[in-house]
C-alpha cells in the first residue's frame, strides 16, 4: 500500500463505516462480512492516519473548501489518533464477537446500527466544531438506543427509554449551549472560539450548558442513573461498546471544549469536577461490590472507573501535561479492559443462562478463556502492574501527593481495593467445584478469545506508556488553544 | 554485551514461558507438562550458576525497558539478589518434583502447574528487581498468581483462606504503592543503591521519611507475617503441600522478608534509617514476633498450623538481623533466608508425606511414625533440630551469627529473645519427635497407602531428603567457598560500604 501523504484517511474512516452500514442494511445477508471487511480497513486506515500525522503534524482539512468558520472542518492531532485507535481495535473485537452472537432477526439491525454508530464516533474525533460535534453526539446516541433496544423484552426497553431520555436531554443541552455561543461570537469552530471567549453570562451560561449535557452523557456521578439499566440490559457486545466507546466519546468532547473554552473560566468548577469524581469513584465501586448480577456489576464499575477521569481536573493546573498523559491512558485501558469484561461476561451468561454471581462456578469453570479474559481485565481495572491501568492510576496518584491533595489520593487506592474486592468476589468462583449439570450453550472460538486478546491488550499496555505519549503529544492537545 | 542483557531475561523467561504454554495443555498431557516443567527448572539453575561465576568476576547484568518516561522497568543481578534467586530455583525444581508426585492423578493440575511457575516467575523477578517500581509490579504479581494456588483445592475452607488472603495482601500492596509514589515525588528516583539513596535529602523531609518507612514496612509485614499482620499465614494452610512448602520457604513470607532489606539497605541505606531512629522499633518488632509466633506454635495440634506458627517467629529473624544495624547481625538475618527456607520447605514436605501417605494431620496422631516412615521422619528431625538452631545444623550458624551481632550493638538483651524462641521451639518440637520415634504405633493410621516396599513414593521422599541434606550440609560447611555464608559476607560488605577486592571472600 503505498502511504500518500494526499490519502483522504480522515474521510475514509467517516465514510468507509457510513457506506457500510447502508450497504448491510441493504444486503442483510452479507452483513458480517461487510462488518469485518470495513473493521479491518478501518484499522489499517487508523495506521495510514498515524503515519501521516507522524510526518506531517496535526492535520486540518476544509471539506468541500469551505473554510471556518462557514464550513465543515476535519481536524486530527494525537488525542484523535488514540481515540480512533482505540475505537478501531475494540471496534475490531467487538466485530469479530458479534459475528456468533445475534441471531438472524437481531443481526438484521444490529450491523447497520453498529457501523452507523462507528462512523458516528469516527466524525466526532474528527470534528473541529461545535456544531458538528452536536450532529455526531446525537447520531452515535440514536444509534447506541436502539442497539439497547435490540433485544427487546421489558428490560431492554426499560433500559433503552431511561438512555433515550438521558442522551436527547443531554444533547437538547448541549445544543442550547451551541446556539447560544454562535450567537454571542459568530462561529462554531473551536479555534476561533477559543480566540473570541470572554467573561460574559453568555459564555457562562452556555458552557454551564453544554458541559452538563455532555456530563450526563459521560455519567459523572450524580447524573449515572441511566448508566447501570441500560449498560447492563444491552446485548454483550452493545454493553462493551457502549462503556468502552459511547461515554468516552462525550467525554472526549469535554476534554477539548475544556482546554479551548472552559478552563480559563474557573478554578472552582475543576474541583466540582474532582469532587463529584471522587464521589463517583467510592460510589460506584461500593454499589458493584453489592450487586447479585454479574453484568449489573461490570456496569456500575464503569461508574467508578469514570470517576477516575475527573479526579483528574483539579490536579491539572499544576501537573499539567503529564497529568492528561496519565487520564487519557486510563481512558484507554478502561476502554479495552472494560470491553473485554462485558464480552466476557456475555459468554459467562450465554453458557450458563444467567449472571446471578453465586451460581456462577460451573459457567466460569467450563469456560477458561472468558474467565482469563475477565481476571485479566480486572488487573487493569484495579490499577494493577503491569497494566494500562497502572500507569495511568501511577500519573494520577503521583499528582496528587506532589500537590498534598491527600483526600484525592486516598480516594484513588480506596478504589483500587474496592475494585480488587468486586473482581475478586467473581473470580472467586472458578475455583468452587459446582453441582450443578444444567444443559449449556457452546461458546465459539471468537467469541472466547476476542476478550481474552483486548484483556491481554489492555495489560500490555503498561509497557508502551513512552511509546503512545510521545504520539500524543502530536499538536499538544493539551494546551490551551491548540488547534487554532 | 550482549549476554549481560540476555540472561536476566532469560531467568524470567525459564519459568514465565512454561507456565504460559501449561496453561494451554490438555489435562492428561503429563509427559508434556513435567518436561517442561523440568527443563525449565534446570535451565534456571544452569543460568544462576552462569551469573553466580559472573557476579563474583564483576560482571554486570541489566536489562532497562521504559515504563514511563523518567522511570524504567529494571532487571539486575547484584549479590543480593543472587542469593534470593539461587534460593529460589534450587527449591523450585525439588518442589516441582515434590508436586509431580503430590497431585498425581487429582484435577486441574495444568492450571496447578501454570499458576506454580508464575509464581516463581514473580520471586525472581521480586530478586532481579533493580528499582522499587519493578519490585512494585513482580510483588502484585505474586499476591495475584499464589491466590489460585490457595484456593486450589476449592472447598469451602480454602475459599474463605484465599478471601483472608486478598484482604490483607492486598491492603499491604496498596500501603507499598502509597509509599512509593510518595517517596518518588520527593527524590524523583526509585533505582536501589548500594547504601541507600536518601541520606542527601533535607532535614525537614525526615519526619516524612519516618512515614514513609513505617508505610513501606507496613506493606512487607503483610508478606512477611510480622505481627499483629500474621494472621492469613495459618489460614493458608489449607493450600497443597508443595505450595505451603513454597509459599513458607521461598515465595510469600521470604518476599515481604526481602522487600524489607531492600528498603532498609538500598532505599534508605542502614546509616541512614539509624540516623532516623526507625531500626530500632523494628527490632522490638522483630523481638514481639519471634516470640509470639513460637507461643502460638506450641499450642496447634495441627501439624501444619504448628509449622505455619513456626514461620511467623523464624522469618522475623531475617527482619531482626536486617534491623539491628550491625554488620554480624545482618550476616546471621541476611543467611537465615535461605537457612529458613531449607530447614522449612523440608518440615513441610515431610508434613504432607505424612498427610499423603498415611493421613495423618495432627500432631496427636503420630505416635510412632518414625517406624512406618523413618526416612521421612529422619529428614523431619534434621529440619527440627535447624529449626532449633542446634548444631551443626543451618539454623545454629544464623542463630550464632545474630546473637553475636546482637552483643556487637549492644542489645544484649536479645540473647533473651533468642534462648526463649530456642526454647519455645524446643518445646513444640521435641515432644513431637519423642512421640514419632519412642512411642507405639497405632493399629491403624488413619488413612493409609501402600507404595510396596517403599515408604512412600519416591517423588515424595526425595525432595526432603535432598532438603534435609543441604540445610545440614550449609552448616556444617558454612566456612567454605560459596556456601551461603560466605556470598551473605560478600553481600554485606557492598551494603555496609566496607567493599573488598573480590578475592578477598572469607573462608
Amino acid at each position: 500500500m503505498i502511504l500518500h501523504s494526499e490519502t483522504p484517511w480522515p474521510a475514509l474512516l467517516i465514510l468507509l463505516p457510513l457506506a457500510a452500514a447502508m450497504l448491510s442494511f441493504l444486503f442483510p445477508r452479507s452483513a458480517k462480512f461487510t462488518g469485518v471487511v470495513t473493521a479491518i480497513i478501518i484499522a489499517l486506515a487508523v495506521v495510514g492516519f498515524g503515519w501521516h500525522l507522524q510526518s506531517e503534524g496535526v492535520y486540518r482539512h476544509a471539506v468541500g473548501g469551505w473554510g471556518a468558520p462557514l464550513g465543515i472542518d476535519l481536524y486530527g492531532d494525537g488525542l484523535t489518533l488514540l481515540m480512533l485507535a482505540v475505537t478501531a481495535l475494540v471496534g475490531l473485537a467487538i466485530t469479530l464477537y458479534s459475528l456468533d452472537y445475534f441471531n438472524t432477526e437481531q443481526a438484521r439491525w444490529f450491523w447497520p446500527l453498529w457501523l452507523l454508530l462507528w462512523a458516528a464516533l469516527n466524525a466526532l474525533f474528527l470534528s473541529a466544531d461545535i456544531f458538528n460535534l452536536y450532529i455526531t453526539l446525537e447520531l452515535m446516541g440514536m444509534a447506541a438506543v436502539a442497539l439497547v433496544a435490540l433485544k427487546g423484552g421489558r428490560d431492554a426497553l426499560n433500559g433503552a427509554m431511561r438512555y433515550l431520555l438521558a442522551t436527547l436531554l443531554g444533547s437538547l443541552a448541549y445544543l442550547f449551549g451551541v446556539v447560544l455561543l454562535y450567537h454571542g461570537y459568530g462561529t462554531v469552530d473551536i479555534a476561533l472560539l477559543a480566540e473570541r471567549i470572554d467573561h460574559q453570562p453568555v459564555a457562562w451560561a452556555a458552557l454551564g450548558l453544554m458541559g452538563a449535557g455532555l456530563l450526563l452523557k459521560t455519567a459523572l456521578f450524580p447524573l449515572h442513573f441511566w448508566l447501570p439499566a441500560a449498560h447492563a440490559s444491552a446485548p454483550a457486545p452493545v454493553s462493551a461498546l457502549l462503556s468502552a466507546l459511547v461515554v468516552k466519546a462525550s467525554f472526549y468532547i469535554f476534554l477539548r471544549l475544556w482546554f479551548a473554552l472552559f478552563a480559563p473560566l474557573g478554578g472552582e468548577v475543576a474541583w466540582l469536577l474532582g469532587l463529584l469524581g471522587a464521589l463517583a469513584i467510592l460510589w460506584g465501586s461500593w454499589q458493584a461490590l453489592r450487586q447479585t448480577r454479574l453484568k449489573l456489576l461490570v456496569a456500575y464499575s464503569t461508574v467508578a472507573q469514570l470517576g477516575y477521569l475527573f479526579v483528574a481536573f483539579p490536579l491539572a493546573a499544576v501537573a499539567g501535561v503529564v497529568l492528561w498523559h496519565g487520564v487519557i491512558y486510563l481512558l484507554i485501558s478502561h476502554a479495552l479492559a472494560k470491553a473485554a469484561m462485558f464480552m466476557a461476561a456475555g459468554n459467562l451468561l450465554r453458557f450458563g443462562g444467567h449472571d446471578r454471581i453465586v451460581d456462577l462456578n460451573r459457567s466460569v469453570q467450563q469456560l477458561p478463556l472468558s474467565t482469563a479474559a475477565f481476571a485479566l481485565a480486572g488487573v487493569s481495572i484495579m490499577g494493577l502492574p503491569p497494566s494500562g491501568g497502572f500507569i495511568g492510576k501511577w500519573l494520577l496518584l503521583e499528582a496528587a501527593l506532589q500537590q498534598g491533595q491527600w483526600a484525592l489520593a486516598a480516594v484513588m487506592i480506596v478504589g483500587g481495593l474496592l475494585a480488587a474486592a468486586y473482581i475478586f468476589k467473581v473470580l472467586g468462583y472458578a475455583f468452587t467445584p459446582s453441582t450443578s449439570r444444567e444443559e449449556s450453550i457452546p461458546i465459539p472460538a471468537t467469541m472466547a478469545w476476542a476478550p481474552l486478546l483486548l484483556a491481554f491488550a489492555s495489560i500490555l499496555l503498561g509497557f508502551l506508556a513512552p511509546a503512545l505519549f510521545s504520539l500524543l503529544d502530536i499538536g499538544s492537545p493539551f494546551e490551551r488553544g491548540a488547534g487554532s | 554485551m550482549s549476554g549481560s542483557v540476555w540472561l536476566p531475561l532469560l531467568l524470567i523467561a525459564s519459568s514465565l514461558l512454561p507456565g504460559l504454554i501449561i496453561f494451554g495443555l490438555a489435562e492428561r498431557r503429563v509427559v508434556v507438562r513435567t518436561l517442561l516443567n523440568l527443563t525449565g527448572a534446570l535451565l534456571k539453575m544452569v543460568l544462576v550458576v552462569v551469573m553466580f561465576w559472573g557476579v563474583y568476576h564483576g560482571q554486570q547484568y541489566e536489562v532497562r525497558l521504559a515504563l514511563l518516561p523518567q522511570l524504567d522497568f529494571v532487571l539486575r543481578v547484584d549479590a543480593l539478589s543472587l542469593l534470593f534467586i539461587s534460593l529460589s530455583s534450587v527449591l523450585w525444581l525439588l518442589t516441582t518434583v515434590y508436586a509431580i508426585g503430590y497431585l498425581e492423578g487429582s484435577p486441574h493440575r495444568s492450571r496447578f502447574f501454570g499458576f506454580f511457575s508464575l509464581c516463581v516467575t514473580a520471586t525472581v523477578g521480586l530478586a532481579l528487581a533493580g528499582n522499587l517500581i519493578t519490585f512494585l509490579l513482580f510483588y502484585e504479581l505474586l499476591t495475584l498468581v499464589t491466590y489460585p494456588l490457595i484456593m486450589h483445592r476449592g472447598t469451602e475452607v480454602s475459599r474463605r483462606a484465599g478471601k483472608i488472603y486478598l484482604r490483607y495482601t492486598m491492603a499491604g500492596g496498596a500501603l507499598l504503592l502509597l509509599a512509593t509514589v510518595w517517596l518518588y515525588t520527593l527524590t524523583g528516583t526509585l533505582e536501589f543503591t548500594y547504601q541507600g539513596f536518601l541520606s542527601d535529602m533535607a532535614t525537614q523531609h525526615h519526619p516524612t521519611l519516618v512515614i514513609i518507612f513505617v508505610l513501606f514496612i507496613a506493606g512487607f509485614a503483610v508478606k512477611a507475617a510480622l505481627v499483629p499482620l500474621h494472621g492469613w499465614l495459618a489460614e493458608a494452610m489449607v493450600a497443597p503441600a508443595p505450595v505451603s512448602a513454597l509459599l513458607h520457604a521461598v515465595a510469600v513470607v521470604k518476599a515481604g522478608a526481602f522487600g524489607i532489606m531492600r528498603v532498609v539497605y538500598d532505599v534508605f541505606g542502614i546509616d541512614f534509617a539509624v540516623l532516623l531512629g526507625v531500626t530500632g522499633p523494628l527490632v522490638v518488632l522483630a523481638a514481639i514476633t519471634i516470640i509470639y509466633g513460637s507461643l502460638r506454635a506450641l499450642f496447634q495440634d495441627d501439624l501444619k498450623r504448628r509449622l505455619a506458627f513456626s514461620t511467623v517467629s523464624q522469618v522475623a529473624y531475617i527482619t531482626l538481623g536486617v534491623a539491628l544495624a550491625g554488620p554480624i547481625a545482618a550476616v546471621g538475618g541476611m543467611v537465615h533466608l535461605v537457612h529458613q527456607g531449607l530447614m522449612k520447605i523440608t518440615l513441610f514436605f515431610c508434613a504432607g508425606n505424612l498427610a499423603e501417605t498415611l493421613g495423618i494431620h495432627k500432631v496427636s496422631e503420630m505416635n510412632g511414625v518414625g517406624r512406618r516412615m523413618p526416612w521421612t521422619m529422619s529428614a523431619f528431625t534434621i529440619a527440627a533440630f535447624g529449626m532449633i538452631g542446634a548444631p551443626p545444623v543451618a539454623g545454629f550458624i544464623s542463630k550464632w551469627y545474630l546473637g553475636v551481632g546482637a552483643m556487637a550493638v549492644d542489645q544484649s538483651w536479645l540473647l533473651l529473645v533468642l534462648a526463649g524462641s530456642s526454647l519455645l521451639n524446643a518445646a513444640y518440637f521435641l515432644p513431637i519427635l519423642h512421640a514419632a520415634w519412642f512411642r507405639e504405633p497405632p493399629e491403624t493410621w488413619p488413612e493409609e497407602r501402600h507404595f510396596g516396599r517403599k515408604e512412600t513414593a519416591w517423588a515424595l521422599l526425595l525432595p526432603p531428603l535432598v532438603t534435609a541434606l543441604l540445610a545440614l550440609i550449609v552448616g556444617v560447611l558454612a566456612l567454605a567457598p560459596f556456601s551461603p555464608l560466605a556470598w551473605v559476607q560478600f553481600v554485606v560488605q557492598q551494603e555496609f560500604g566496607v567493599f573488598q577486592p573480590k578475592t578477598n571472600i572469607p573462608n
